[in-house]
This record gives C-alpha cells, structure tokens and sequence, in this order.
C-alpha cells in the first residue's frame, strides 16, 4: 500500500506543480523529465544489465534530428515523425550494437565513446542538417488540434510520458525477458548455463535504452523547437551517466532523482561558478567530477537507496498472483538412455583432462561421477553443458547430438547445471536463482 | 605530391607515431597494475605542455595550486588515518611528501623569475609540477575503491577526466599555446628539411622507451611492477604493496604523459583539452596489443581449471 501511496503523492504533486510554480521552475522541471527518460533506459543498461553507455546523448540526437529534420523539410506531421524516429534509432543501436555488444567488459563503454563523437561530429558537419548552427523553425506539437506551445502544457506530455516509461520499465523488469537482463549482470556464464541468450538480452536492453534516449529527444525538438549539435555531445552522454550513477543506478527511481539533482545543481553551479572563478566556461563538471567520485566512494549505488532505508520496508509481493503452471513434458520411461557420453576428451593444450570418456545417464537413475582432485570431474561437466566445449568425442541427449550446441541451447533442451562456486545473483531470490530457465 | 611533402607527412607521422608509442605504454602500464582505464592520461600531456608555457610566459602555472591543493587533502586524510591507527612517527614524512615538497616547489617559483632559466631548468620544473599528480590522483581517487570492479574504475576515470578538463580550462584559459622548440638545428635532406625537433622527440622516446625496458627488466621495483600486472594476488603473496605498485604506476604514467606533452608543444598547439582525444588514439593502440596479451592468458589459464 506505501508504495502506493508513494505514487499517488508524487503524481498528484507533478500535477500540481505547474499551477503554483513559476515559469522558471516548470522548465527546469521539463527538462529534469527529458533527462530522466535518458537515465531511465541507463538504469536499464548499466544499473540492471551490467553495460555501460557514455554515448546516451548521440541517440537523443538521432531522435531529435530525425523529427526535426522531417518537420521543417518535409513537413510531416510530428506524431508521424516519432515512429520514424524510433524506427531510425533502433536501426542504428541494433547495427551499433552487433557491432560493439560483442566486445565484452571494458571495450563496450569504450567503444560507446567512440561513436558519442562520431555521430555528434555526424550532426555537425552533415549539410542538410544545418551543420554547426542546427535547424530552427520546428513545429509545436498538437493533441486534438490543441497546440503545445508554452513550457506549462510541455509539461504534462513530458511528465506523463515518463511515468508510463517508468511503468513500463518496472513491468518489463518483473517479465521473464527483465530476469534474463538482471542475470547479465552476474556474469554471462551462469546466465547462459540457464538458457539466456545473453547476446540477445543485451542487444535487447541496449535497444531500448536507445529508444529511450530518441524519446527524450523528439520531444525536446518539440519542446525547443531548435537543434543543434551542442546537446548531444559526449559530455552530454557522461552527464546523462553521472545522473544515473548519483541518483543510484540500479533503481527506476534513482534515474529521476538523479536527472532532478544533477540539473538543479548545473543550473545553480553555470550561475555562480563563473562569478565565482571570474572566467565563463563549464566550470560545474569540475564539481560533478569530484562528486561523482564521492558517490562511487561513499556510497556505490547511489543516493536512492540511502532515501528507500527512511522508508519503512514492506515484503514484495508477487505481480501476478496464481500464473498459470507450464506444460509439463513427456517424462521418459524408467530405464531409458537419457544422457550418452561416448569417447568425450578434453584437451588443454598438452593437458589431457578427459581421456575417451565413455558412459551413460538412464531415467529414473542417480548417477555419480567420483574422483580425486584435478581428475578431471567439473571438466567433463563443463563439457556436457557446453560451458567449456569438448576437444573430440560425442554427447547425445534424448537421442539428439548436443556436443557441438551452446550452453544455452543444452539447456533449453532440459540440461540443468549448478557450479561449484555457487554463482548466486545478490539481487535476486533464491526460488527466483534456481527455477528453470523456461519460467525464469 | 613531391618528395618534399612526403618528407614532411612523414615526419608529422614519426612524431606523432612516437608520442602515440610513449601513451600506450602508459596506458597498458596502468590498466595491467591497477585494471584503471587511465583515460586523463591525454590531461597529462596537456598540462605537461601547458605548465611549460606558463613558465616560459613568466606566469604561475595553475598546476601549482592543483599540486599545493591535492597535497593538502592527501595531509590530512593520511593525517587523520596515522591517528587512528596510533602511528604517529609517520606523521613528519607524509608532512614532508604531501606538503613540503609542493611548498618548496612553490617557494622556488616565487624566488626566481621562471622565464629567465634556461629551457631544461624549466622543463625539469614543470616535469616536478606536473608529475606528483600522478600518484596524488591515484591516491585520492583510485586507492580507496582499488577493489572495485574495471566498470567503477573507468567510470571514476571519467569523472577524473572531466574534472581535469574543467580545472586545466580554469588553469591555462581557452586559448592554446606553442613552446619554443628545443633546438632550431635543420638538415638539408635532398630538398626537404628534417627539423631538429622531430629527430629530438624520437631520440626522447627511444631513450625513455630503453630506461623503461631497463627499469621493468633490472630493478627490484620495476620486477614488483611485472609481476603485480601479471597476478595481483600471486604479487601482494610475495610481499608488494598494491598501493606502492599503483602509485608507481601512475607517477610513471604521469611522466610519460608530461614529458610526452613536453616534446610534442613545440610542434603543434597544445589546449587545455587537447589530451583526450590524444589519448583516445593512445587507448586505441592499447587495444590491439591488450587483446593479445587477453587471449594468451586466457589459453594460459585454462589447465588451472581442476574438479
């Protein structure tokens, strides 16, 4: 019920807000929703998946220049250029992301910074865009042939797209698709030994953060009604990332929260730092540096969940209360040959692990496989569920090859493994850890 | 397209080789001994350069408050870290490191006009202003959270580089500066010169790149370095410090990176933010021969693997 609550309290407030606040307030605001729809599709990737994007701000640029682009050419209405816009963006992740998605650990977030700088010079020095001075006059937006025009009415549309965003990312967290995502983050190894296509997931969630981001910039083309290259730059993009890193990266609510105090702060900072330094320039990434390092220090996940311990904690309950049971499938008769292993050998190099290994696994049987340290146990159990391949040799499952499959394949074929070093996901339940990949 | 162009391409294209060949070292120097993806190494070099220039300019290198800033901060953390674990006789040296080097430092500057000595005197000056950052950057930012995982790491980097990037735009303005060059001897090759300058950067980093080699191969804290980026846990069993090794790391990464900055300034316009993008092209390079060494460990790694 708090939680509840909680909402009620903050959309009644958001609605509020613009019929007592003054103008100035209501932009900051606008743009405090712009920044969160940005960080939420961060919290996504970094904060739930494990990857890491400084290149945010490019895909704010694909969406804004696209709707602005088409709007003032064209002349296409904007609700038209938003699908187009969406469609542009998440051809550029999808192709982006084959390309770097591939590189694991560190090279992603590198990789994200080189092409933050190629598609922000793209917007620069592309003709038609309007190179370095960008393009003016586009249209405001319409709802039923009522006119959006002034930051006031602005303001609804963005805050109301965000909080659909927001439950639509808490409802996608909560799917089987949200779990196979949260289990990136443990490492790949025992995510795909469950049967995640890992690959798939991260191409996925790194999708929809770019989604995010093409929002967040089509309506701030709208909202402006002018772009230039400037706001999509990579300082942008690690800005968008430090909002998330403060607000608390692993929390839907820790992207609004850190998009609102980053922006007050730069707002409150671009005023007095240059008084106070005597030279104009952006002087506020010197304080968001050094606070971004505090944070990482003192406080790693962010400031949300240091807010969440003030309130009163109340037991998650399940979403949906009686789902309905999976099909059971055909179990195969007493004694019948299951698991076929047959001259399996494992090599390292001048290491033979595994020498012709041959034996069988029947239904209705335990069987044990023993030996000293270093015999070579956990290696054929690699082998089997294709964490680690075999050299030679064969393996069938239910009559069906698998040596040469996936882990997430052998799996999904109805292989379950657990690891010797219990690879447990903090965040997530121990029922949750260890139900089948197929009702994950 | 004559032979004198190409002389001239080629020689831009040495230079830079060259500059590109120190950072890289730097870089996977720091990322083997500390896992930090160093990316203010280019900051390095930007303020290598530009504290040169200050000093050539006769004005105060903002460098210098940056030193006599962080210094006072690392005081009084290690300050207060002695009290609380009652080892108060290492008080006068971390006095002495953190603040009384920056001080003399400082008192140096103010007694003799910096623009008046001759161009190695400055150079070794703005080496010593610029340097100490190195480990004092390791020290504040990087050696409390040294566990955390590479992704923390990079994202402190960032948040360093962009700090970096605001205070060296407060330090040295907008506008870039040039050095004079170190030497303005020229050899006629066919028709095409060779400047005195491009032949000076390689020969520097020839001979910083052989005293690396040196250092890694014949002293006990170059080894301790080798084997801390090899196994961190199998290095800290045998007795070496992580913190010393990371500290080591980053002074040298410093070193390089000003020195390289340094050599570089009389040839083209350094500004305050043209490190970065300087030392992308460093961390690309990285890459290519860091994956190398990935996979060779990876093949390396696999018998280890026991039931």
């Amino acid at each position: 019920m708090n939680n509840f609550r909680f909402l009620f309290a903050f959309v009644v407030a958001l609605a509020l807000g613009p019929l007592v606040l003054p103008e100035f307030y209501v932009t900051l605001l606008n743009y405090i929703g712009l920044y969160a729809i940005v960080a939420l599709g961060l919290v996504l990737l970094t904060g739930v998946g494990g990857l890491t994007s400084f290149g945010q701000a490019a895909f704010v640029g694909v969406g804004a220049y696209t709707t602005a682009y088409l709007t003032t050419v064209y002349g296409v209405s904007p609700w038209l250029t938003l699908p187009a816009g969406l469609a542009l963006t998440a051809a550029v992740a999808l192709s982006i992301g084959f390309i770097t998605l591939r590189l694991s650990g560190h090279f992603l977030p590198l990789g994200t910074i080189a092409w933050g700088i190629s598609l922000y010079y793209l917007f620069g020095s592309v003709d038609f865009l309007g190179g370095h001075t960008g393009i003016s006059g586009i249209p405001a937006l319409q709802i039923f042939g009522f006119e959006l025009k002034s930051g006031r009415q602005f303001y609804y549309l963005i805050w109301a797209m965000l909080l659909v965003i927001v439950v639509a990312t808490r409802n996608l967290l909560d799917s089987r698709e949200g779990r196979a995502v949260r289990a990136l983050k443990g490492g790949t190894l025992m995510a795909e030994s469950m049967g995640v296509n890992t690959p798939r997931s991260k191409i996925v969630i790194f999708t929809i953060a770019a989604l995010y981001a093409c929002l967040s910039g089509w309506l701030y083309a709208h909202l402006q009604r002018f772009v230039n290259p400037t706001p999509f730059s990579l300082l942008q993009g690690i800005e968008y990332l430090f909002m998330v890193v403060v607000g608390g990266v692993a929390y839907v609510w820790g992207a609004i929260l850190g998009a609102g105090l980053i922006t007050i702060l730069k707002q409150w900072l671009q005023d007095w730092l240059p008084q106070l330094l005597g030279q104009s320039g952006n002087f506020e990434m010197i304080v968001f540096g050094l606070l971004m390092i505090l944070v990482l220090h003192r406080a790693r996940d962010g400031l949300w969940p240091i807010i969440l311990r003030l309130i009163p904690e109340h037991p998650e309950r399940p979403r949906v209360a009686h789902a309905e049971a999976l099909p059971r499938r055909a179990i195969p008769p007493a004694g019948s040959v299951l698991l076929e292993i047959s001259n399996a050998s494992k090599r390292f190099g001048g290491l033979i692990a595994n020498d012709r290994m041959n034996f069988k696994v029947r239904s209705a049987e335990i069987m044990a496989l023993i030996g000293p340290n270093g015999a070579g146990k956990s290696t054929m159990f690699n082998g089997i569920s294709g964490v680690d391949p075999l050299t030679s040799g064969e393996i069938s499952f239910c009559g069906e090859r698998i040596e040469a499959l996936e882990a997430r394949d052998i799996a999904r074929r109805g292989i379950s493994r657990s690891f010797q070093h219990v690879r447990l996901l903090p965040t997530m339940s121990v029922k949750r850890s260890h139900r089948r990949p197929s009702a994950w | 397209m004559d032979l004198q162009i190409a002389l001239l391409l080629a020689q831009d294209g040495i230079t830079n080789g060259a500059i590109y060949a120190l950072l890289a070292l730097a870089l996977v120097l720091v990322f083997a001994v500390t896992r930090v993806i160093f990316i203010p190494q280019g900051e390095f070099v930007a303020f290598g350069a530009l504290t040169l220039a200050s000093l050539q300019a006769g004005k105060l290198p903002g460098t210098l408050w940056l030193l006599l800033g962080m210094g006072a901060v690392i005081t009084l953390m290690e300050f207060a870290k002695a009290l609380r674990e009652r080892r108060i006789r290492r008080i006068p040296s971390i006095l002495l490191l953190n603040c009384g080097v920056p001080l003399i430092l400082a008192g140096i500057l103010f007694a003799v006009s910096p623009a008046t000595l001759p161009l190695p005197v400055q150079v070794i000056l703005a080496l010593m202003l610029v340097v100490p950052l190195g480990p004092m950057i390791y020290r504040l930012a990087y050696q409390p959270i040294a566990e955390a995982s590479v992704l923390v790491l990079l994202i402190v980097s960032v948040a360093v580089h962009v700090t970096l990037i605001g205070l060296g735009l407060y330090f040295f303005g907008a506008e870039g500066s040039r050095t004079p060059a170190f030497t303005d001897t020229s050899f006629a090759i066919g028709d095409a010169l060779l400047q005195g300058q491009t032949l000076l950067v390689v020969v520097a980093s020839v001979v910083l790149i052989v005293a690396l080699y040196l250092f890694f191969e014949r002293t006990i804290y170059g080894k301790a370095l080798r084997a801390t980026a090899m196994n961190r846990t199998g290095a800290r069993l045998m007795g070496i410090s992580a913190t010393l090794a990371g500290r080591l790391s980053f002074t040298l990464a410093a070193l390089i990176g000003a020195f390289s900055g340094i050599l570089i300034s009389p040839i083209t316009t350094i500004y305050y933010d043209s490190g970065f993008l300087i030392g992308l092209q460093g961390l690309r390079r990285r890459h290519h021969r860091r994956s190398g060494q990935l996979s060779a460990c990876r093949r390396r790694r696999h018998p280890g693997r026991s039931a």
